[in-house]
C-alpha cells in the first residue's frame, strides 16, 4: 500500500487585483510514492513543483483533487509531514536543541524524552557540541541540518524538502547529500525531495518525477536502479552518466519553454 | 571617516561627551559675555546652585517623584491595553480592520489638546494628568506594536504549524516571542513620548511636579529654576532610557547576534 497518493491535483493561484488573470501553477497531477520511497521532483524554476509540495504539507489547499496519507485525506498542516524549507526557518531565538524539540514540547513529551531523542538527531547530523549555539552562530549547512533533525525529531510519516540545500555553496551541498541519503539508508523514511539539480535529484532518489515548465505536469517519471549504500564515487559511473544524459535532455527542453 | 563604519566604544563616549562640553561651553561663553542678560538666561554655574537649593531646600525630590510616577502610571496602563489589542489587531485582521481606522484618527489628536476636556470631565487632581499620559501614549503604541505583530515572519509561522502547533501555539511560540524585542523597543519609545505631554499636563492645574515648579518659577522669572526642572527632565529621561535598553538587551540577547 503506498503511503501517499495524490490524484488529480491541481491549483490555481486567484488573481489578487481586477485585470490579473489567475495563475494556473499546477495542471491536474497524480502522484503515487511508497513507503520508504525517495522521490525526487526535478523541474526548472517557477514550475510548480513547490507548490506541490506545499500542497502535501498542507500550507496550500489543492483547487482539484486529493491527497491522501496513508488513506486519509490531509486537510492542513500537521506534524505527520515533516518540512524542510529552502529558506533558513529555525526560531532565532531557540538554541540549536530547543529548536529540534519544538515539536516535541508541542506534543506535551516529558524532559527526559525530549532530550534522548535530540541527543540522538543532534550526534546524527553531526552537531555535538553545538547544543546551546544560536541559529546565527551557525553556518547555513549547520542550520539546515537543525532543520533536517527538527523535522525528523518529530518522526513525520514522510519528509518533504523544498530544495534545501539551493543557497548553500557546491561543496557543502554535496556533503548534506551524503549526509540526508546516509540518514534515508538508516532510518528508512519516505521523502520527497523537490530539487532543480540533475545530479542532486539522480544521486539520492529511487525515483525521479520531471516536471514540465508552468503551469507544471509530471512530464517523465525514472527510476534509479543504483545500488545502496550509495558513494559520491557513484556520480562517476557509466549508469549515473546516462541517467544524467536523459535527464538533461528533459529539463532543457522545459527550461527553453519556460523562458518563452 | 568611512561610511557605515562604527566608531570604537571609548571614542563614541569621547565624542558624545564632546558635545555636552561644547554646549556647555557655548552656554556660559552667551551668558559670560553678557550677550543675553541673566534674567532670560542663567549660567550654567547659577542654574547648578539652584539646582542643589531645589533639592536640598524647596523639596523638589517630591515633585520630581510625582512627576515620573504619572509618567510610568499612565504609561503602564496604556501598554497594559495597548500590548493585547495591538497583538489581536496584527494576527486577526477582522480586529485589525475593526479598529484600526479609529485609532490611526486617534493617534493624531494632540494629547494636549484634550487637556481642557479633561479638567472638566475628571477635575485637577490626579486621574487627569494620567489620562493625559494614556491618551498620548495608548493609539501610538497600539498602532506600533499591531504593525510589529503584522510583520511576523511567514515562514517561521508555516514552519510552526509543520511541526504540530496551532493557532494558540503559534501566537505562544512563535509570534510573541518573535516580535518581543521589538515591542520593548516601541514601549522605550512611547515612554519617551510620555515625558513630552506630562509637563504640558502639569503646567495646567497642578500642585505638584516638575512642570508645576516650572509655572510657579516663571512667575518669578526665576529662569535659573525653569532651565533646571528642563535639565532634570532631560536627566531622568536618559536615566529611564538607558534602563530599558539595557533590560531589553539583557532580555533579547538572542536579537543581537549577527
Amino acid at each position: 500500500m503506498s503511503r501517499l497518493s495524490i490524484r488529480n491535483v491541481s491549483k490555481t493561484f486567484p488573481g489578487h487585483r481586477r485585470n490579473v488573470p489567475p495563475t494556473q501553477a499546477l495542471l491536474p497531477v497524480d502522484l503515487e510514492v511508497g513507503d520508504n520511497d525517495f522521490i525526487t521532483v526535478l523541474g526548472p524554476s517557477g514550475c510548480g513543483k513547490s507548490t506541490l509540495l506545499r500542497l502535501v504539507a498542507g500550507l496550500e489547499t489543492p483547487t482539484t483533487g486529493e491527497i491522501k496519507l496513508d488513506g486519509t485525506n490531509i486537510s492542513g498542516a500537521g506534524a505527520d509531514r515533516g518540512v524542510v524549507f529552502q529558506s533558513y526557518t529555525l526560531f532565532p531565538w531557540l538554541n540549536v536543541r530547543q529548536n529540534i524539540c519544538f515539536g516535541l514540547r508541542e506534543k506535551g513529551m516529558k524532559l527526559s524524552e525530549q532530550r534522548e531523542i535530540s541527543d540522538r538527531f543532534i550526534a546524527q547530523v553531526g552537531l555535538r557540541g553545538f547544543e546551546d549555539h544560536f541559529p546565527k552562530q551557525l553556518s547555513g549547512g549547520m542550520q539546515q541540518r537543525v532543520a533536517i533533525a527538527r523535522a525528523l525529531a518529530n518522526d513525520p510519516k514522510i519528509l518533504l524538502l523544498d530544495e534545501p540545500f539551493g543557497a548553500l555553496d557546491n561543496q557543502t551541498r554535496v556533503l548534506m547529500q551524503e549526509l540526508l541519503l546516509g540518514i534515508w539508508e538508516q532510518a528508512q523514511k519516505t521523502v520527497m525531495f523537490i530539487t532543480h539539480d540533475i545530479d542532486e535529484a539522480i544521486f539520492m532518489a529511487s525515483r525521479v518525477v520531471v516536471f514540465s515548465a508552468r503551469p507544471g505536469r509530471i512530464k517523465t517519471e525514472l527510476d534509479v536502479g543504483l545500488p545502496h549504500p550509495r558513494h559520491y564515487t557513484v556520480k562517476t559511473t557509466p549508469e549515473f552518466m546516462a541517467l544524467k544524459a536523459r535527464l538533461t535532455e528533459e529539463i532543457r527542453v522545459e527550461a527553453i519553454a519556460a523562458d518563452h | 571617516m568611512k561610511l557605515l563604519v562604527p566608531v570604537k566604544r571609548e571614542n563614541r563616549i569621547v565624542l558624545g561627551v564632546a558635545f555636552f562640553v561644547a554646549f556647555v561651553a557655548l552656554w556660559w561663553l552667551i551668558t559670560w559675555t553678557g550677550a543675553v542678560p541673566k534674567h532670560f538666561l542663567a549660567s550654567p554655574w547659577q542654574t547648578l546652585v539652584s539646582a542643589w537649593s531645589l533639592f536640598a531646600t524647596q523639596g523638589f525630590t517630591y515633585d520630581v517623584g510625582m512627576t515620573i510616577w504619572r509618567v510610568v502610571g499612565g504609561f503602564v496602563l496604556a501598554a497594559v491595553i495597548a500590548v493585547p489589542l495591538g497583538i489581536a489587531m496584527g494576527v486577526y485582521k477582522p480586529i485589525e480592520a475593526f479598529f484600526e481606522p479609529f485609532v490611526s484618527f486617534a493617534r493624531y489628536l494632540p494629547a494636549s489638546a484634550f487637556i481642557p476636556l479633561l479638567i472638566l470631565w475628571v477635575g485637577i487632581g490626579e486621574a487627569q494628568k494620567l489620562t493625559v499620559i494614556f491618551i498620548g501614549c495608548f493609539f501610538q503604541l497600539t498602532l506600533m506594536i499591531a504593525m510589529i505583530v503584522a510583520g511576523t515572519r511567514r515562514d517561521l509561522v508555516e514552519a510552526a504549524y509543520t511541526l504540530g502547533c496551532k493557532d494558540t501555539g503559534v501566537i505562544r511560540r512563535v509570534v510573541l516571542p518573535g516580535a518581543a524585542p521589538d515591542i520593548a523597543e516601541a514601549l522605550r519609545q512611547v515612554l519617551g513620548l510620555g515625558w513630552t505631554y506630562i509637563i504640558v499636563a502639569e503646567l495646567i492645574g497642578a500642585s505638584s511636579g516638575i512642570g508645576h515648579m516650572i509655572t510657579d518659577s516663571q512667575a518669578l522669572m526665576a529662569t535659573d529654576h525653569i532651565i533646571a526642572g528642563i535639565v532634570v527632565i532631560g536627566l531622568v529621561g536618559l536615566i529611564s532610557d538607558v534602563l530599558f535598553k539595557k533590560v531589553n538587551q539583557y532580555l533579547f540577547a538572542w536579537s543581537l547576534l549577527r
